[in-house]
């Protein structure tokens, strides 16, 4: 007989199960749903909070990193909602937006969509139950073994679900604001879809809105798929001012034959950040290009992650992530780019630069490629250093003080992944931000 | 006016430079010709002041000031310029954005107040015209991607901006064509002034034929160990480094 193994749970972990029993009745959803969310959350329970010794955990200890469970947030107060209403009104508001607050969906705060966009709260969608819409948002596959993926399924409260009709041409993007309103430290759990019909062409853009006025946690998902023929571009402004916030994102993505897909995300600030990037190539002759900056100092701790599945012949994926690394911080990547067998003629390549600022400061690489196709062409590279000094010197020749010098290198190492987002508004805003960055930097 | 006295350097426990002394005076243009890795560019790297070198015992003086115990941004600033053997590429950054950079961050540490842009694009305009920089390669990541000609034009184009009180020309010839010497050399010669000094240190006597030189030193195994005019550059072309080494070695 063998020995009954009674694995200990962290606090963590016993109030996220009493969260779950205790927010069950009233997460949206009729009996499929329900379902998926009671063995999303068995998935999660049996593994736990990730640790050390998972592998794709590896970097960033969660059972360790993140001690409670903060309460899960409330729907926020028809008070707090028309607060924010005013601050929306404001000039600089952006335009065709969809908020959430607190995770849930704010049609009051949104704007209408453009013609050939339908957007509809996930609560609805999955109370609706629509089988195809289901599926989708459940990953079909991707993520499937990732226990913080499947928590978010399991506790999965609202987001939006947006469905770009077959050959619409969006030429505003669409922003998906994150707001808070709840004063009390606490925890939100949203999934959001986007389908993206064939032939069509839309941009998301996801930001905060009033910088993270209190410690929480988040547990997010976005689910994208991408039509045969259909080109979707993505940004992320993932700014988390509040140390001792933890947030955890998931980022699904599908992508069809003949599709172009890219993505950027820039981390700054905040306890623990880890975006996951799980992506697959559906359909042959795609295109995809994923980029990342994280700019971290103080003990921030932020991963990002990538699963990018060659499904389909003649792809090409291009991955590159940029970390510049102060004081006490830590950054993580984690890339593997898998080659089906018959994903012939793949062409994939993975890069990570990080820049360490201080002796304190330290970056985790681990790229990883597998291949099963004989006809590929696929590489990773990663490098780790600091600034270059001759560049220094002869910045400094010039005339420039060496703050200044350093910061016009950083800002150029890290620009240069920005300046690909193909929108020039866009471009601005993460350039503002990161100038921000190294300006509170220069102050010391 | 540059002054250079009993410079002595080491790279880790490694002697460069032997008790150096040097003087240039204004409106000078001195010549430094020497065989390779004898320490010309260790000089220019020390005088400008880079960090891997230690100074064991000297001074460098210009206009009075002593270089040594400033950092290299101020020695900029107080008008000294090095013209780089290998000007470093710099991805990312728009070679306008760093000319403007650079000229105000010196105006800055001098008191002065910033160009206006119309100004500064005034500035930038003549003086890369003189120098056939054309402005499609202003826009352009700083010397990404530039010819060995290309780099040192920008160089020059820089110094004429900056417009220093002193400049150092490391090996500028290097990797130049007869052509591209030529506007090179003009860029300099240019910029020759009753109060402006120059430093030029070249390898072969070929640049001296159009950045005409007052004097002319030698230098091997970290001295200098010859002085004369014009005509010893001549005089070196034709019997070549092979005296000033030996001499060294058997001292
Ligand atoms: N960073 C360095 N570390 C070690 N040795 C160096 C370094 N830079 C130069 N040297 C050595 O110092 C000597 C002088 O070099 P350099 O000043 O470049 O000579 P030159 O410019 O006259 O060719 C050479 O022997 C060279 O190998
Ligand atoms: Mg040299």
């Amino acid at each position: 007989m063998s020995a009954q193994i009674i694995p200990t749970r962290t606090p963590a972990e016993t109030a996220l199960a009493e969260a779950f029993a205790a927010a069950k009745p009233a997460l949206p959803g009729g009996a499929e749903v329900a379902k998926l969310r009671e063995e999303s959350f068995a998935a999660f329970h049996d593994a736990g909070l990730p640790h050390r010794r998972v592998e794709a955990w590896h970097y960033t200890d969660l059972r360790a990193l993140m001690r409670e469970a903060l309460p899960i947030a409330p729907l926020p107060a028809a008070a707090a909602i028309e607060a924010l209403r005013a601050e929306f009104a404001g000039p600089g508001a952006l335009a065709q937006r969809l908020v959430l607050v607190d995770g849930a969906f704010a049609p009051e705060l949104s704007d209408s969509m453009p013609a050939g966009v339908v957007v509809r709260s996930l609560a609805s969608v999955l109370a609706e139950g629509r089988p195809d819409l289901i599926a989708l948002l459940a990953g079909q596959g991707l993520g499937a073994k990732d226990p913080i993926a499947a928590l978010n399924a399991a506790l999965m409260q609202d987001g939006v679900v947006i469905e770009v009709a077959p050959g619409a041409q969006i030429a505003e993007p669409i922003n998906l604001v994150y707001a808070t309103a709840a004063s009390a430290p606490s925890a939100c759990f949203t999934r959001s879809l986007i389908v993206v019909g064939a032939g069509a062409s839309v941009r998301l853009a996801e930001t905060s809105h009033g910088k993270g006025a209190r410690r929480g946690q988040t547990f997010g998902c976005l689910v994208v798929s991408v039509g045969d023929g259909a080109k979707f571009d993505h940004t992320a402004m993932v700014t988390e001012t509040v140390a001792g916030s933890v947030r955890l994102e998931t980022f699904i993505a599908h992508v069809g034959a003949e599709a172009k897909f890219d993505s950027f995300a820039l981390i700054t600030g905040g306890g623990l950040v880890r975006r996951q990037i799980f992506m697959r190539f559906d359909g042959a002759d795609s295109v995809a290009s994923l980029r990342g900056v994280s700019l971290l100092r103080g003990r921030e701790h932020a991963d990002t992650t990538l699963f990018v599945e060659h499904g389909a012949p003649n792809c090409s994926g291009r991955e590159t992530f940029k970390y510049i690394l102060d004081e006490e911080s830590t950054g993580v990547f984690q890339g593997k780019i898998h080659v089906a067998p018959h994903a012939q003629k793949t062409d994939g390549k993975m890069l990570s630069r990080a820049l360490l600022l201080s002796d304190t400061a330290a970056m985790n690489n681990k790229p990883e490629l597998e291949i099963f196709a004989d006809d590929v062409a696929c590489g990773h590279g990663a490098t780790c250093g600091g600034l270059n000094v001759d560049q220094l010197f002869y910045l400094q020749a010039r005339g420039l003080p060496f703050a200044e010098a350093e910061s016009l290198l950083l800002d150029a190492f890290a620009g240069e992944l920005v300046d690909e987002i193909e929108n020039e508004a866009l471009v601005a805003g993460f350039r503002a931000e990161i100038a921000k960055w190294l300006s509170a930097r220069s102050k010391g | 006016m540059l002054e250079i006295k009993n410079l002595n350097v080491s790279i880790g426990d490694r002697k460069i430079l032997n008790d150096f002394n040097l003087t240039v005076q204004d409106g000078e243009v001195a010549a430094i010709m020497g065989p390779n890795g004898t320490g010309k560019s260790t000089l220019s790297y020390v005088i400008a002041g880079r960090k891997d070198y230690t100074v064991e015992t000297g001074e460098v003086f210009l206009d009075g000031v002593n270089l040594l115990e400033l950092e290299p941004d101020v020695r900029a600033a107080k008008g000294l310029f090095l013209a780089f053997q290998y000007p470093l590429e710099i991805p990312g950054v728009a070679t306008l954005t760093f000319l403007k950079a650079a000229l105000n961050a010196q105006r800055k540490q001098r008191g002065e107040e910033e160009l206006s842009t119309p100004d500064f694009m005034k500035r930038v305009k003549q003086a890369s015209d003189k120098l056939g920089i054309k402005s499609d390669m202003l826009k352009r990541a700083l010397n990404v991607g530039f010819s060995g000609g290309e780099k040192k034009r920008m160089d020059i184009l820089q110094m004429a901006l900056l417009e220093p009180s002193f400049g150092i020309l490391d090996e500028t010839d290097s990797g130049l064509d007869i052509d591209a010497l030529r506007v090179v050399a003009e860029g300099v010669n240019s910029l020759r002034s009753p109060k402006r000094g120059f430093l030029v240190i070249t390898h072969y006597q070929r640049l001296l034929d159009y950045i005409v030189p007052d004097t002319v030193h030698v230098m091997a195994q970290g001295q200098i160990v010859r002085t004369g005019g014009k005509e010893l550059a001549l005089e070196l072309e034709k019997s070549g480094y092979r005296d000033y080494v030996t001499e060294q070695a058997v001292a």
